[in-house]
């Protein structure tokens, strides 16, 4: 199974699993490993992961200059509500024929350096028969994977939610990594309407570590995502105080976890107030709150901060963007979106075979938006009314 | 208050009580198909399911034994089977004033980047089995978390990722109406003394009331099944008051008084010695708000095992073997066993397996 993927993903070292050497083609290990001594006094360990430095460059690579995410994971639930919102069926033939017109948008790769997909997609193949994944690393996309298992309520708490996931996460993503996949994303929520408690804010942050630490292993570059619902009253800077004790303590227990943290991504929320408060922010109010929290909790390790866009919409997530990339920063600031660069798109294409070319443009208009605004370049010129539109959902169920 | 209080609450802290009653406990029938294949293989007994049935049926039909059990934890499999009579193993329990428990863990795994060390799955869609188990007639659950001595173990990642782990499914059955058997075993592996087993103990046991505290779980309404405190096993023996008084003083400077009952695993110790530590610690005079009590798999069924041998005509002797221990155990979880039990063969045999795979 060489195929295309070996040219982007060359240095993959041999994992050390006996059901993968089986009849698979064996890469020499390019890494040197560096193991703690088993006796050792000391109670340090060095993260012994044999993909170091494939993680790293991956990381590296996806959080290229000028480049960001395009998140395309919808379960297949979620894929169908965007689906009947073109008044289409939710099969899977539609869902192959929307993710083909995404994955085939020609020059995506100019300003996507990363795709999520989900697990049907990731097994699946284009309507032309290609693998998904195979178009992707042809375009220069690093092919990624959604791994959790979604969101359930959180017992003891203010009705909030944690998510699951971690049961067997380990054969996954080894089966993931042997598809195709190189970086993996899990997404949590911590909700300030409902507090939040610090039971749900320690949950939502220990299961991120013990998936990343297990990505990592897998050979997976883990995107690490506490998503800070937009839900709420509250204003920048409530947001701001709860964003900066999440990501304390997500840092605190992924480096308990021995995460390595030159080959992880974030995908934060940005610092706004919430949706349903009277104040609004400017996109420099934004960019300010969120230079700051990032400042003071984000380790400069960490190569790639990739933003969700979480309801804004989609010149307003590009604009947000804009304003944060208009001085250097110390990690690659930029884009993991999914509505705020699918939604036009989406609507363009309608499920009609003869917009598919006008869609893909539309998606590359988006694209190359967001890829000026990663390098503080934007200018907002000749933006459509649609892009406009806000796609905040009260309460919204990912 | 600290705690969160599902709509069970009550019903919890009933059968949490019911569980620690004097005189009576647990008999760990919740081997998984695996692990039950082993104990039968080891009598020459093919492992397919009317075997296990069998098995099971032996152990819960044994007339007299059930008076000395207030719980019984079976596998999944073993929830939905029935005696040859055609009645459901749970009804058959349940009218001998015993709980049904069930195992709701999905087994460990490999804890990445330590030495060996191991967390436990199964908290994906737990709250949806838990619902299913409440209405096939469990009472409660058992989640066996492990942790192990050595030089550099148990790690703290190891301790607050088993902790965790216990107090999210502890607060998840509460929710549906299980109560939780919190078990951490500390594996007695190793060549350390007891008071090295004695500080590890106390410093597990505090982490996981910690998070049981922080998940808002009610401790009336739970159980605790850890280790005995001991040298490990490959340390010279010690007598059962010098178990009993590191193993009490543990639990005392840990162990809430809102737990009802502590019920003890054997973890390899034999079916004899398991008993005398357990009465060495009811006769000990100290505070002692929990029950102590005995969670016992191997340690019970042993010398039932070796007689039975997978022969019907054996079943009345392999009977007469489990009520001893059952019995005797009885006695211990009062002081009164006098350590005259009629030795089944195998009952001073030690259950150790090193690095055993549960």
């Amino acid at each position: 199974m060489a195929s295309a993927s070996a040219t982007l993903l060359k240095s993959s070292p041999i994992l050390d699993k006996s059901e993968w050497v089986k009849g698979q083609n064996l890469r020499q290990p390019a890494v040197s490993v560096v193991r703690c001594h088993p006796t050792a006094p000391s109670a340090l360990t060095v993260r012994a992961s044999s993909y170091a430095d494939e993680l790293i460059k991956t990381a590296k690579t996806i959080a290229s200059p000028g480049r960001g995410i395009l998140a395309m994971d919808e379960s297949n639930a979620t894929c169908g509500k965007r689906l009947a919102s073109i008044g289409l069926e939710n099969t899977e033939a539609n869902r192959q024929a929307y993710r083909t017109l995404l994955v085939s948008a020609p020059g995506l790769g100019e300003y996507i350096s990363g795709a999520i997909l989900f697990e049907e997609t990731l097994y699946q193949s284009t309507t032309d028969g290609k693998k998904m994944v195979d178009v992707l690393v042809e375009q220069n996309i690093v092919p990624g994977i959604k791994v959790d298992k979604g969101l359930v309520p959180l017992p003891g708490s203010n009705n909030e939610s944690w998510c699951q996931g971690l049961d067997g996460l380990s054969s996954r993503t080894a089966a993931y990594y042997q598809q195709g996949a190189r970086f993996a994303k899990w997404r949590t929520v911590v909700s300030i309407p409902n507090g939040p408690s610090a039971l749900a804010v320690k949950e939502a942050a220990w299961g991120l570590a013990r998936y990343a630490a297990i990505s990592q292993d897998s050979g997976l570059v883990p995107i690490v995502e506490p998503e800070i619902l937009l839900d709420g009253e509250h204003g920048i800077d409530r947001t701001f105080e709860v964003a900066k004790k999440v990501w304390a303590e997500v840092f605190f227990y992924l480096a308990e976890n021995n995460v390595m943290f030159e080959g992880i991504l974030l995908k934060p929320s940005m610092v706004t107030p919430g949706a349903e408060c009277k104040d609004k922010a400017t996109p420099q109010q934004v960019a300010d709150y969120t230079l700051k929290l990032l400042h003071r909790r984000i380790p400069p390790a960490v190569p790639g901060i990739m933003f969700l866009s979480g309801g804004q919409s989609e010149v307003e997530a590009t604009l947000n963007l804009n304003a944060m990339n208009q001085s250097p920063n110390p990690w690659h600031v930029s884009f993991s979106y999914a509505r705020a660069l699918q939604n036009t798109c989406l609507k363009t294409w309608g499920g009609r075979p003869e917009n598919v070319k006008a869609a893909q443009e539309v998606l590359l208009v988006r694209a190359k938006a967001n890829s000026l605004a990663q390098l503080g370049k934007y200018t907002g010129e000749g933006e459509s009314e649609e892009a406009k539109k806000g796609m905040f959902v009260k309460g919204y169920v990912y | 208050m600290s705690c969160f209080i599902s709509k069970y609450a009550e019903e919890l802290a009933k059968n949490a009580a019911y569980i620690g009653t004097p005189g009576k406990g647990i008999l760990a029938a919740d081997e998984s198909t695996g692990t039950i294949g082993k104990r039968l293989s080891s009598i020459n007994v093919e492992n397919v399911e009317d075997n296990r049935r069998a098995l099971r049926e032996l152990l819960f039909t044994t007339p007299g034994a059930l008076q000395y059990l207030s719980g019984v934890i079976l596998f999944e499999e073993t929830l939905y089977q029935k005696a040859s009579s055609g009645k459901p193993f749970v009804e058959i329990l349940k009218e001998g004033g015993v709980l049904p428990g069930i195992k709701v863990d999905k087994g460990t795994v490999e804890l990445n980047g330590t030495n060996g060390e191991t967390f436990t799955q199964g908290l994906d869609g737990l709250a949806q089995r838990c619902q299913k188990y409440y209405e096939a007639g469990a009472r409660f659950a058992k989640w066996r978390a492990v942790l192990k001595i050595a030089v550099n173990e148990p790690t703290e990642l190891a301790i607050q990722e088993n902790a965790n782990g216990l107090a999210m499914y502890a607060a998840i059955c509460q929710q549906c109406g299980l109560v939780p058997i919190v078990e951490p075993e500390i594996l007695v592996d190793g060549p350390h003394d007891i008071k090295k087993c004695a500080e590890v103990t106390e410093r597990v046991l505090a982490a996981c009331y910690k998070a049981l505290n922080d998940h808002h779980v009610m401790l009336e309404g739970t159980l605790l099944k850890p280790n005995m405190v001991t040298p490990g096993s490959e340390s010279p023996k010690v007598a059962p008051e010098v178990i009993a008084e590191y193993t009490v003083r543990a639990l005392q400077r840990t162990v809430p008084a809102a737990v009802p009952a502590i019920v003890f695993l054997s973890g390899g110790q034999s079916e004899e010695e398991a008993t005398l530590n357990l009465n060495a610690m009811n006769k000990l005079k100290t505070k002692k708000p929990w029950s102590l009590s005995f969670s016992f798999g191997r340690a019970l069924q042993q010398s039932t095992l070796k007689a039975w041998a997978g022969k019907e005509e054996n079943v009345k002797k392999a009977q007469a073997a489990l009520l001893v221990r059952c019995k005797a155990n009885s006695e211990a979880t009062l002081g009164t066993y006098k350590g005259d039990a009629q030795l089944g063969e195998g009952a001073a045999e030690s259950l150790h397996v090193k690095d055993y795979k549960y």
